[in-house]
């Protein structure tokens, strides 16, 4: 599939843009519910697919879950689809299944895929109707998680932005802060000490661990993305007259420290009190990166696109550890919520959008990079190849955010190199 | 519709990348969305290759529906063409393309490529991964299979045969067509070809050359071989050399096949004199319930039975295709068959049946870890550490050594097993702490889950049998590994005789009635 190499100017940071439209080799927005349902734990994701989906599911989440998961596909049949049965009916059916089985759910997600949309198999009807079978017991949105619309982490977009309508209105006139995108519960704790300390209090998280207790929102509210890949979210909750606070990423000392800091300009806290609330940490972390800064630093590294956190974080690895970026490739570059990200990036690295991924190897291996941040399926590959490198689901399964996990984000990148030094087979 | 949590089989279309990545020099162009590129990481991180599957996923998107969807196809196959420079090429669809209909197989051939191309047609909706894998199998030797093959074999005057069945992402495989390809050399059968694995398309060319074929795995060569048997009188083996005695039945099929005499096979591996030999005697009887693919699961009968005297409690495939060949062998052991490729019912029949060791795959591992019993993984689905470093056949007398180990491994070792009955009190040497030479690691006791009541139909309160405190502190002291089936034969005693509450003396009455 060869497009002719597009490279536009970006609007904002007048930076050339490689944007390629041939093969993606990217999880598509389903993989999401590998950790949103360990996140929100009375909620579970039906997805209404093929097999092909389900099967996907298991080899993304590993079948090293043990407990029961709190997700499942319906999977379509050939009767489904030659209308023998009528679809809505047989969803009907499989949830009344699934409901019986699992009385401890209260938030269910009928999760759309390719094949539902493809048939139209309208899911918002069927989730309006079986939440008014259910009510109040148990909630019923949908989403779509389908290959064709969503990479990734879009899929987590999807899910939250489906919640919005649910959020009940705020009812104070207090300024509210709320933080968009699910985070690990230790960096969650860490972050809300902080704004205590700071002196915001009405600090909520979205998701939020339980159904029952979703955060409110208005035009009151003030939110922060903690995730790059939020843009449906981000705009349905402007939509519910909450405002953005622009910021970078919560990613190393300087994006954590800029995360924190729109909050407290927002609300109006003076440049002392918020140094002096943010030293300790920042020193820490500070101290922790030290460690790593020798491994890392002028070597180069290669982005593939995969979740959406390839700007933030080769800013940080640029920009604090001092590595060398070539190519950053990412599925989809949201211009303005990336826009602080993308005016510290340094010159003459190379963006990419979209994706063609034997273009893209090319590349790679032309430029053999000290280490390559790719999916699975490339990994052992490029590994073959004398090639370095991370997986990339690695940074979006594990803790990375915040001043307390900025040394544990470098020594990801720093393990992968180490290892390869030490081994002599 | 069908409600799935975990799912034993992939869609077909992955069992044509195991065929397709299992070869050497022919290419998969598939029209599917970006999501189903996952399927890469099967091969790449489960079995660890070292190199992308050769397959180019046309990825197209929302967007694209009802615009250009064929032509994004074409581009694809004709760049995959030109970059790869495959000798053979599969077409076909996923799940989601088989909707838009666009026709790969029409679609390649108006391109044009100076290189047979195998359309696929797998209908998603209704068949799973080894039917597909069979049938891209099939249709790659229809297109490719040679009238004239005999010319392009280098033919010796010692018979031959073809391999036929080890793919990419199999149970296996690597190792037993090592092993197999040993024994059909000691016994003077020249391979022919080995297929798909490692194979070229000429290769597939020169299948019809062989005198016979053997077939390792009926899930993915029976439909190929008749096809072979048909066309080119080509007969097959129908043996699955599984097993000590198997592989005797294996040697003696392909001896008559090969026209050559049944050597006598002295040293037949350990696996004979280990089974015999006094230390195994705890074996005898040791309650075993197996699942997975048909083929495998028969195969473990015979052996658990025949080769371990265990006893067969459950025996079951999730693979419909083979159910015969499953239901014949439920027969022989007396057992109800389970077909089924639902997860969560195979988990109600193993604790149903509350087996002391559970042969089964990577499902039925967790399925085995959340019941506290011991397990072993005889069949695929498989994970990672199902991918040994080391050398370990299924197949074959090495085979049969093979099994002996991991399927004794797991479980609690003879003396020990006497030790636990008379000391069952030792803080330390007990049974909570699992069998010692697995560390920590082995299946510790774990009472298996209280049935849950049924929804449906609520607890049936009146038929309960209840345990009166006593006896069930009495059973405590019974050893994990065959405290379930003191249980349940306890259970029946009590419900064959109306007793609705089980006292000390109940629970000795049963043992007594029941034996050891
Ligand atoms: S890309 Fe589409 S068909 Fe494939 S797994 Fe994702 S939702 Fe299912
Ligand atoms: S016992 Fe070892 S090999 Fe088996 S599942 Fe556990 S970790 Fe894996």
């Amino acid at each position: 599939m060869t497009a002719p190499l597009d490279i536009s100017p970006a609007s904002c940071t007048q930076r050339p843009i490689l944007r390629e439209r041939g093969q993606r080799e990217v999880f598509c927005g389903l993989t999401g519910i590998v950790w949103l349902h360990r996140k929100m734990q009375d909620a579970f994701f039906l997805i209404v697919g093929s097999r092909t989906c389900a099967h996907l599911m298991q080899s993304a989440a590993g079948v090293m879950i043990f407990a029961e998961p709190r997700f499942a596909t319906a999977i379509i049949e050939e009767r489904d689809l030659a209308g023998m049965a009528d679809a809505n009916e047989e969803l009907d059916k499989t949830v009344k299944r699934l409901l019986a089985r699992r009385p401890d759910i209260k938030l269910l997600f009928l999760v759309g895929s390719c094949p539902s949309e493809v048939i139209k198999l309208d899911l918002s009807r069927a989730a309006a109707r079986l939440s008014k079978a259910y009510a109040p017991k148990v909630r019923i949105l949908n989403y779509s998680g389908s290959g064709i619309e969503t990479t990734f982490t879009q899929g987590e977009d999807a899910c939250l932005a489906s919640m919005v309508p649910e959020l009940p209105a705020e009812a104070s006139p207090e300024p509210s802060l709320l933080v968009v995108g699910a985070l690990a519960d230790v960096v969650e704790d860490q972050f809300k000490r902080l704004f205590e300390q700071l002196g915001i209090d009405r600090v909520r998280f979205f998701p939020s661990g339980s159904a029952d207790d979703l955060p409110a929102v208005g035009p009151n509210t003030r939110f922060l993305l903690a995730q790059p890949f939020l843009g449906d979210t981000a705009r349905l909750l402007e939509g519910r007259g909450a405002k953005r606070l622009p910021a970078l990423f919560p990613l190393g000392v300087e994006g954590t420290a800029g995360f924190f800091k729109a909050a407290a300009d927002a609300w109006n806290i003076d440049a002392d009190k918020f140094d002096s609330v943010i030293e300790m940490p920042r020193a820490r972390a500070e101290k922790a990166l030290e460690r790593y800064r020798d491994a890392l630093a002028g070597k180069s590294i290669f982005f593939f696109p995969d979740s959406q956190l390839e700007v933030p974080l080769a800013r940080f690895l640029s920009r604090e550890i001092g590595m060398t970026l070539t190519e950053v490739g990412t599925p989809y570059l949201h211009m303005e919520h990336l826009d602080r990200e993308l005016t510290l990036m340094p010159d003459g690295v190379r963006l990419s959008e979209g994706q063609d991924v034997d273009k893209q190897l090319d590349r790679c291996r032309a430029e053999r990079p000290d280490i390559s941040v790719c999916g699975l399926g490339l990994a052992n590959p490029l590994e073959a190849e004398g090639l370095t490198t991370k997986w990339a689901i690695e940074l979006v399964f594990t803790p990375i955010q915040g001043f307390e996990q900025a040394g544990d984000l470098a020594e990801l990148f720093a393990r992968p190199m180490n290892r390869r030094m030490r081994l002599a087979v | 519709m069908q409600l799935a949590v975990w799912t034993y089989e992939g869609p077909p279309h992955v069992g044509a990348m195991r065929v397709a990545t299992a070869m050497k020099d022919v290419h998969y162009v598939l029209h599917a969305p970006q999501g189903d590129t996952y399927a890469d990481l099967l091969f790449t991180m489960i079995e660890r290759r070292d190199a992308r599957p050769p397959v180019t996923y046309t990825t197209f998107q929302a967007r694209d529906l009802g615009a250009d969807t064929a032509d994004i196809f074409k581009r694809a196959a004709r760049d995959a063409y030109d970059r790869f420079q495959p000798k053979a090429m599969f077409v076909g669809a996923s799940c989601t393309a088989e909707l838009i209909q666009d026709d790969p197989g029409g679609l390649a051939k108006a391109l044009a490529l100076p290189v047979p191309v195998v359309p696929l047609e797998l209908p998603s909706y209704t068949r799973k991964e080894n039917w597909g894998a069979a049938e891209t199998f099939y249709q790659l030797i229809r297109a490719l299979a040679d009238r004239n093959a005999e010319k392009l074999s280098q033919k010796t005057d010692r018979p031959s045969c073809n391999l036929l069945g080890p793919t990419a992402l199999g149970f296996r495989h690597r190792d037993d067509v090592k092993e197999i390809s040993n024994l059909l050399f000691h016994l003077g059968v020249e391979i022919n070809v080995i297929a798909p694995m490692n194979a070229k398309a000429a290769d597939i060319a020169r299948i019809p050359a062989a005198d016979f074929n053997v077939v390792l795995y009926p899930e993915i060569a029976d439909t190929a071989a008749r096809w072979l048997e048909r066309e080119f009188k080509q007969p097959f083996t129908k043996t699955v050399p599984i097993g000590v005695g198997a592989t005797r039945d294996f040697i003696k099929e392909v001896s008559d096949l090969a026209g050559i005499d049944a050597p006598d096979i002295e040293d037949a591996g350990n696996m004979g004199w280990w089974s015999r030999s006094i230390d195994s005697t705890y074996l005898t009887g040791k309650r075993v319930f197996i699942f997975g693919d048909a083929t495998h699961a028969v195969a473990a009968a015979r052996v658990a039975s025949e080769e371990l005297a265990f006893e067969v409690v459950g025996l079951g495939c999730y693979n419909r295709e083979f159910a015969r060949d499953l239901r014949a062998a439920a027969k022989r052991y007396d057992v109800e068959p389970l077909i089924t490729d639902d997860y969560l019912v195979v988990e109600d029949a193993i604790a149903k049946a509350q087996p002391e060791l559970v042969l089964g795959t990577q499902m039925e591992r967790h399925i085995a870890k959340r019941l506290g019993i011991p397990c072993a993984v005889i069949s695929a689905p498989v994970h990672v550490h199902d991918f040994p470093a080391r050398y370990a056949p299924q197949m074959g007398f090495e085979g049969a050594n093979v099994l002996f180990d991991t399927w004794v491994h797991p479980l609690v070792m003879g003396l020990e097993e006497h030790l636990l009955h008379m000391f069952r009190d030792d803080f330390e040497f007990n049974d909570e702490a699992g069998a010692s030479h697995l560390g920590g690691h082995g299946a510790a006791s774990k009472e298996p889950p209280t049935v849950e009541a049924d929804p449906e139909t609520g607890p049936e309160a009146d038929n309960v049998i209840r345990w009166e405190p006593a006896a069930e502190k009495e059973l405590k002291k019974i050893p994990f590994f065959v405290r379930g089936k003191a249980r349940r034969n306890t259970e029946n005693y009590a419900a064959e005789r109306q007793i609705q509450l089980i006292s000390v003396d109940t629970l000795y009455d049963a043992k007594a009635h029941y034996g050891r």
